[in-house]
Order: structure tokens, then sequence, then C-alpha cells
């Protein structure tokens, strides 16, 4: 038995495994397939000032090794998180962690303001690169100046750990990870998913009401993983790697890479179980190579 | 209802015409009680590309051989693969998912009519037998595209009254579902349907015009199925709601069609 705890910020992990936002509810559509409590963080869905009902249906489109959504931020807004929602997952015990995002900077600072409120609500992550609203979202993960501005701002109500989720739609991935870094994150979570696209070559149509949608799965790893080892070497402070991770091998590879936690996403949809497999195969990993934490690997990639 | 991550093991594959085959399963411990009108996710086996696992409707559950059935038409590289499946092949399966139909719990006259399109008629079996067994008596209106694509008759027949239509007229009345003699000067007091979305489209007409409770199951591409990545929603009165957790069964009353 490794140990496997680590800390963001001031968040306290008992193991790297986290879920990605959109891709595992609450926690609670899960509960029958894994222990939640195993799991080193949730984070859940996407949440705004206001309610929105996301994108028209069809929102989602299956490509090779991987998958095309394009939900648009579908949530009942963060009145509606904190009144119906949080009290039913206050009391897991894991970390809960809500996924911010807004059209403006004002609705970031508001609906981060309320959640600053609650106690069993230890972090939050900065959605800066959705790539499926028209207003926002990934507008502000794609420039440095506006990356660093909604990042400052929200710095300046949010108390407690600040992750921040950039956008891979991007050509210098460093460049806006120091910005975020300089705007005050604890952390930065990265990527997010890749804008592409699927067609219909009988219909002649596009197969997502909203033409281009984010690309997720195994297909995005390589890219992930190059994004996350870049964004690494030019921060100081822990990164979060995501993006096609399917299995405990591919979570290695972040932490070798640079990443300090790992999410798990659209695995999820494959597996409702995988997140307490990686778990394990993280620790029998460590075991089989003799080290006794989780921090002996983290960069430990060998480029020579 | 607790869901379960099991794997399933082909005891037959029957295919009943070119492109619609019937994969019978069973495990080595008592099946999940299940509820007509609910699905499963099943995983794609061996495939590099089928990346998702498919939803797929319970056909009918045979509890005296703990077998579940599936009725499975060929649309693409995933059903292509399980098509294949050979008895003894495991199949990974996510089960119960979803509300099934409802069904009266007290009731002195009860009479409805199961109206199912294609391959859509996969939950209407499981439904009928259900119906049958609490002593109510299911009557049937299955349409298809020809006689060779009517699915399941036998079986249906041996539930109650089967009527059925073929858009060529090579077996039944010709044309589609809604056109069907039974629907003139119906008694019946609720429809279930399932099918192809103008089929159920049309008949929820009908069963609105003509003041019948009905119930449509709908089929919308799914990803997680279980209500977390919400991608297969459907425009309601309160909303897109999930069709994988809130349906994908649902009262039409609850449904934005333009009907």
């Amino acid at each position: 038995m490794a140990n496997l705890e680590i800390n963001i910020g001031e968040l306290k992990l008992k193991n790297p495994v986290m879920t990605a936002s959109g891709t595992f509810g609450y926690g609670l559509e899960f509960s029958d397939f894994v222990n939640l409590e195993r799991i080193g963080g949730i984070i859940v869905k996407g949440t705004t000032i206001h309610k929105r009902e996301g994108n028209d249906y069809p929102r989602m489109a299956e490509t090779p090794s991987g998958m095309l959504n394009a939900v648009g931020l579908q949530n009942k807004g963060v009145i509606h998180f904190v009144n119906e929602i949080y009290p039913t997952i206050k009391d897991i015990n894991t970390n809960m962690i809500v996924n911010v995002s807004g059209s403006t900077i004002p609705e970031y600072i508001q609906t981060a303001e309320i959640i600053n409120e609650l106690t069993k609500i230890p972090a939050i992550e900065l959605n800066i690169s959705c790539p499926n609203v028209k207003h926002g979202g990934m507008a502000f993960g794609v420039l440095p100046e506006m990356a660093y501005s909604v990042v400052h701002e929200v710095r300046k109500v949010y108390k407690k750990t600040l992750i921040v989720k950039l956008s891979p739609n991007v050509t210098d991935i460093a460049s806006i990870a120091r910005s975020v870094q300089d705007a005050g994150a604890d952390s930065i979570s990265l990527i997010n998913t890749l804008l592409g696209m699927a067609i219909d070559a009988e219909s002649r149509k596009p197969l997502l009401s909203t033409v281009t949608g984010g690309l997720s799965g195994a297909a995005v790893k390589p890219i992930a993983l190059r994004m996350v080892w870049q964004v690494a070497q030019a921060v100081d402070i822990p990164v979060i790697g995501l993006g096609g991770i399917m299995n405990w091998r591919d979570a290695v590879e972040f932490i070798l890479a640079g990443a300090s936690a790992i999410q798990v996403g659209t695995a999820n949809f494959i597996d409702p179980a995988i997140t307490g497999k990686i778990v394990d195969g993280l620790d029998d990993y460590l075991d089989r190579h003799n080290f006794t934490s989780i921090h002996d690997i983290i960069g430990l990639l060998n480029c020579d | 209802m607790k869901k379960f991550i099991l794997d399933l093991v082909v005891v037959e594959n029957e295919f009943i015409n070119g492109s619609h085959f019937i994969l019978k399963m069973t495990h080595n411990k008592p099946l999940p009680l299940m509820q007509p009108g609910q699905f499963v996710e099943i995983q794609i086996p061996h495939s590099t590309t089928s990346f998702l696992r498919r939803p797929i409707s319970i056909h009918y559950v045979d509890t005296s051989k703990n077998q579940v059935w599936f009725l499975l038409q060929i649309k693409g590289e995933g059903t292509q693969l399980l098509s294949q499946s050979k008895v003894g092949d495991i199949l990974n399966c996510i089960l119960p998912l979803g509300n099934g139909f409802s069904v009266p719990a007290q009731f002195k006259r009860f009479s409805p009519l199961l109206v199912g399109g294609g391959v859509g008629t996969a939950p209407l079996l499981f439904l009928g037998a259900e119906l049958k067994k609490i002593g109510i008596q299911p009557v049937f209106l299955l349409g298809a595209r020809d006689q060779d694509s009517v699915l399941q008759l036998n079986r249906f027949n041996k539930l109650g009254t089967t009527y059925v239509t073929t858009e060529d007229g090579s077996f039944g009345e010709k044309g589609y579902v809604i056109n069907h003699s039974v629907l003139i000067d119906s008694t019946f007091d609720m429809i279930y349907t399932c099918g192809p979305k103008a089929m159920m489209v049309a008949v929820a007409s009908y069963a609105k015009k003509n003041r019948i409770n009905c119930e449509v199951s709908l089929e919308n591409h799914m990803a997680c199925g279980v209500g977390a990545c919400l991608c297969c929603v459907e425009p309601t009165k309160e909303g897109n709601l999930c069709v994988c957790k809130e349906g994908p069964v649902f009262n039409i009353e609850k449904l934005s069609w333009q009907i």
C-alpha cells in the first residue's frame, strides 16, 4: 500500500483520482457502481448563475475511439444547486468540487461568491474552456489577457482552492497557463474538449445541432498528455491532467508527464466503475516499482 | 432500482430475418428485477471504433430460465458485432436502466393497445406478457415495411390479438399503423407505443385527439445511460430531460411535441 495522498493548494485528496465535470453528474448517479468515498475528488456538473437549458438535441456523436458533445452547460443554476443538490452530496466523504462557468466575468464572480459560502465544497474549478456556448466559456480561455482577467476577479472573492480548467484549442497553452498562475490560481486542470465536428454523409447534415462540438475520449489522449507535459514545465502550481484517460496506465502516464492528480471523464460512460479500478491500479503500480508515495512519480518522465 | 454491471452469457442468438436477431442472455446468479420499457447498456466487445455502449431495450424476461432477451436490428458496426455473438460469449451489461411503462395498480376495466413499429416493437413483448400476468388483455398493433419485417408475430399472437400493417401491403392492412382500421371507433383506454419518431408522433396525436392516455418510449442517442452526461435530452414541459434517466418512457402530456 503506497501513499496516494496528494494536496492541491489547500485541498487534500486521499488519492489523485478525480472525476471530470459533466461526466459524473453529481456523483450519486454512479453510487450503485463505485464507492464514491474511494474517489479523491468529484467535480460536479458545470454550474452557472442562471438556469441554462443547453443546446438542442442532437448533442452527441460517437467518433472513432471518442465522442463529440455539445451539451452547452445545461444546469438549473447555482441557487438550485445550493438548495436542492448540495444537501444531498455534502456529506459524501470525498472532495465535492463545483465546476463554475459563465458568459461574463460578473457571472463567474457571482457564482463563485455563492459557492464560497458552502462549507463542504473545498474548491471550485473555473471553466474558462467550454467550447459549446455562444457567449463566454472558451472565449475566456484562449487569450492570456482574458484568462488573467477572469481568474484575477474570481480570486478576489473566492477564498478556497481555485482550480482553472484550460482549453486545448489554443496555439500556446504554456502562456495561458502562466497567465492563470499569475492571476492567482491554485491549480490548473487540462484539457477540456477539443473542438471538432462530424457529418452524416448520407443526409449531408452535421451530426450535432450546433455543427461543432467538443471531442473527448481515448482519441484525445496524446494531445492531452503533450499539453499537460508542456504546462507542468511552465508553471509552479500543481497541474491536474485529463483527456482520454481510460485506465490506470493512462493515469500513470499523465502523472509521469507532470500531473499531480488526474480526472477521469468519458471513461465513466464506458465503465461506470472505472474510477475505483484506477485507484487500485495506481496503488499496484507504485508497489510494483517500489515507490512509497505518489509524489515519487510526479513528473518522473525520463526524456534522456 | 439498484443498477448492476453484469457479465451476461449468450444462451442463444436467434436470427429472425436478415437484419434482426434476438440475443438471449443469462447470468450465473438471478437476474435483477426488470420492468417493461427499461433498457440495458451493452458494451461492444472487440471493437476498435464502437466506443460507447449500446442502449438496448429489454425485449422479454423469462424468469423461469433466468433469461433476458434483446431484439436488435443491425444498423452500424456495434450491432453488426453483436449480431456475431455465439453461445457462451460474454457481454458486459449495465442494467436495468431508465423507467418503464406505467401499469395501473388497480383497475376494473383496462384495455390497452400496444403499438410498435420496426425494431421498436421490442419492449412491447415484455410489456404484453407482464400485463397478461396481472389479468389485463393486451392488444397489439405492429407496423413493418413488408411481410419479412414483421417481427415476432407468433410470440405476440400468443399473448393477445395482434393487428399488422405493412407499407407494401404484403401482410395485414396496407399502410402505416395509424391508418389501421382497429383505430376507428376504438375503445382503448391506454396506448403504449415504441418505434420510429414519426410513427410515435402520429400515434400520440391520435391518442390526444381521442383523449386516450398514452406513453411513448424514446430512443434518443445516449452516452452514459444514467443521467450524467445530459446528451440524450428531450424537450419537455419541465425543460430538457434525459431520456436515459427520466425516460425512456414518457407520458405524452409531459412532452413538448406539437400534437
